[in-house]
């Protein structure tokens, strides 16, 4: 049951036992599930398919169904200690004003984004001169839900914009092997990174 | 109206029930059903709190319709909420007519039914009748107080006025208050009731006849409301009544009408017109958040140990997603835990009593949840 996805593993071990955690898309509540049974923390969810939501109701877990865009607004100011958002910022309408809504709601929050930086999507592009379609980011440009790609160093720049900073930056491959490598350096290997961020 | 069928106690006739709009009431009787047993850890009881025109027979054959329970689908041995495993209480609410104190009962001041000079009623009323029920019961703590419409609304009650009696709450297509649209609606049922000449300024029951075109009326409003429109075009369309053509009259040319004249005439033998007028009155006075200087969240400050889980249907429009989730919000703020989900459904705000599988699925986890938190065996299969 606790054999956690290594990239979850990357995000649980930044996670303080005993915490108050939301996760953001928290899917079948894998990582929340995690959360709540190995580091105590008092762990609530945001997911937007029914699935996700039964799937998380029946681990006993609690989630609300929606989303970044609209339910961040409705959490009172530094209500959680950390706020999870995975993989999803490239998916939201406003990637800065929920970038800001997490830190509002949470004293810390842990993203993740795809980096669209990566090599092979930056020669897939070059090469075939459509937008890139890889193993990480396997849907075509129509019917993909990530609307706001981008790479790490532009993640970088609107944190900078935003006066935030980076507690923690962990490159990573898909697999969740930690890579240690700086933002440049990163931006051109890693599949994927991942942010601490605090005011 | 009153039925010797099921159980009834006979509540608060030592001590009054004051009642919200000042008034008492002794002593109160109930209507209630009870299935399964409570174990000897008392820690498995479950109450069902029924809607509008519900009533106690949740899970059993109704005294006078003749209907199964209203909820069997998801109550009794082996289902849902499973009665080989819980006991499930289910009670007639204050001010209703089957078996709980309501206006068509004796007054003890004139040994006359009460009509209309019987108190207004409001749902924290009804809730703080079925806390005393409870004690009657020997039932402490609930494992679980579940409702949809009004009950989730008294659900709602049992978080402000006795939380530290629940351990998990589930609350079904409802509502923190009720609008200007609800309002409205329940209006027009009153006036109906009322502006029947057999209604007699309530007091028909002298007069041996009742408002049954009024409360028929009414009933056909009210029911409009609990569908939507997808859901009437669907089963009626424009399909006309065991004819060929219109008949250029006002008989019942379409099946749509045909259907809510039953509705209305079937509802007329079991329910009381007065009841009905008093427990609308009763959801028209909610409004949780004014108690708490309009901020819902402080009327759920006591509960924040309480496991609650707040469903919305997407075609209902009496009680839309938009205020279920004003509780879930509210919930949140007072650091109550809450799973919300707002459950795909063509049927309007009947989905919580029909047959809806994503419904089943997440009430299934929840109440499973509830149970092991609760220090109940569950398995996991």
């Amino acid at each position: 049951m606790h054999n956690l996805r290594p990239d979850l593993k990357l995000i649980a071990d930044l996670i303080e036992p005993g915490s108050r955690v939301l996760d953001v898309g928290c899917g079948d509540g894998e990582l929340l599930d995690y959360l709540v049974h190995k580091q105590n923390v008092d762990g609530r969810g945001i997911e937007l398919s029914q699935q996700g939501v039964n799937d998380c109701v029946a681990k006993g877990l609690f989630v609300i169904q929606g989303d970044a865009d609209n339910d961040l607004k409705e959490y009172p100011d530094a209500s959680f200690d950390y706020v999870i958002l995975s993989k999803t910022l490239q998916a939201v309408h406003r990637p800065q004003l929920v970038l800001s809504e997490l830190l509002r709601i949470g004293k810390h929050a842990v993203v993740t984004i795809p980096n669209f930086g990566q090599w092979r999507v930056r020669m897939s592009l070059v090469t075939r001169g459509r937008m890139p379609v890889t193993k990480a980011l396997d849907k075509t440009w129509y019917n993909t839900d990530n609307i706001h790609f981008c790479t790490i160093l532009d993640l970088f720049d609107l944190i900078d914009e935003l006066g935030l900073n980076v507690r923690e930056f962990v490159p990573h491959t898909a697999a969740g092997k930690r890579l240690n490598y700086g933002p440049t350096r990163a931006n051109w290997s890693a599949d994927q990174a991942l942010f601490l961020l605090e005011k | 109206m009153n039925t010797d069928a099921g159980k009834t106690a006979v509540l608060f006739e030592s001590t009054p029930l004051t009642l919200d709009g000042g008034a008492t009431l002794s002593p109160v009787t109930v209507g209630y059903e009870t299935y399964g047993t409570l174990n000897a850890a008392a820690n498995n009881a479950v109450l069902i709190c029924h809607a509008l025109t519900g009533d106690q027979y949740v899970a059993s054959t109704h005294p006078i319709t003749g209907k199964p329970g209203w909820w069997e689908r998801l109550v009794g041995p082996g289902k849902l909420i499973d009665t080989d495993r819980y006991f499930v209480i289910c009670s007639n609410v204050l001010g209703s007519c089957l078996g709980t104190t309501g206006p068509w009962q004796d007054n003890p001041a004139t040994g006359k039914p009460w009509g209309i000079d019987f108190p207004v009623i409001t749902v924290r009323d009804m809730v703080r009748v079925q806390a005393a029920l409870l004690d009657h019961l020997k039932v402490g703590k609930l494992m679980m107080a579940i409702g949809g419409s009004m009950g989730g609304m008294q659900v709602q009650e049992w978080l402000t006025t006795y939380p530290e009696r629940v351990h998990s709450a589930v609350m079904l297509a409802t509502a923190p208050r009720h609008t200007a649209q609800n309002i409205a609606f329940h209006e027009v049922g009153r006036q109906a009731i009322m502006a029947d000449p057999d209604w007699r300024e309530g007091r028909y029951y002298d007069y041996d006849v009742k408002p049954a075109k009024g409360l028929s009326v009414a009933r056909m409003t009210a029911h409009i409301t609990y569908l939507s429109e997808d859901a009437l075009t669907a089963k009626f369309g424009r399909n006309l009544q065991e004819r060929e053509a219109l008949t250029f009259g006002f008989d019942a040319d379409f099946q749509v009408e045909s259907y809510l004249r039953h509705q209305g005439s079937s509802f007329v033998d079991r329910f009381d017109a007065n009841s009905y007028l008093y427990v609308t009155r009763a959801l028209d006075y909610l409004d949780i958040a004014a108690r708490h200087g309009g901020r819902l969240a402080d009327a759920f400050k006591g509960a924040a140990h309480v496991r609650c889980c707040v469903i919305s249907y997407t075609s209902d429009w009496l009680y839309p997603t938009v205020e279920n989730k004003s509780i879930v919000h509210a919930l949140n703020a007072a650091g109550v835990p809450v799973s919300f989900a707002e459950i795909d459904s063509p049927f309007g705000h009947d989905a919580f009593l029909l047959e809806v599988p994503e419904m089943d699925h997440l009430l299934t986890g929840f109440v499973k949840a509830a149970a092991k938190t609760n220090g109940l065996e569950v398995d996991d299969a």
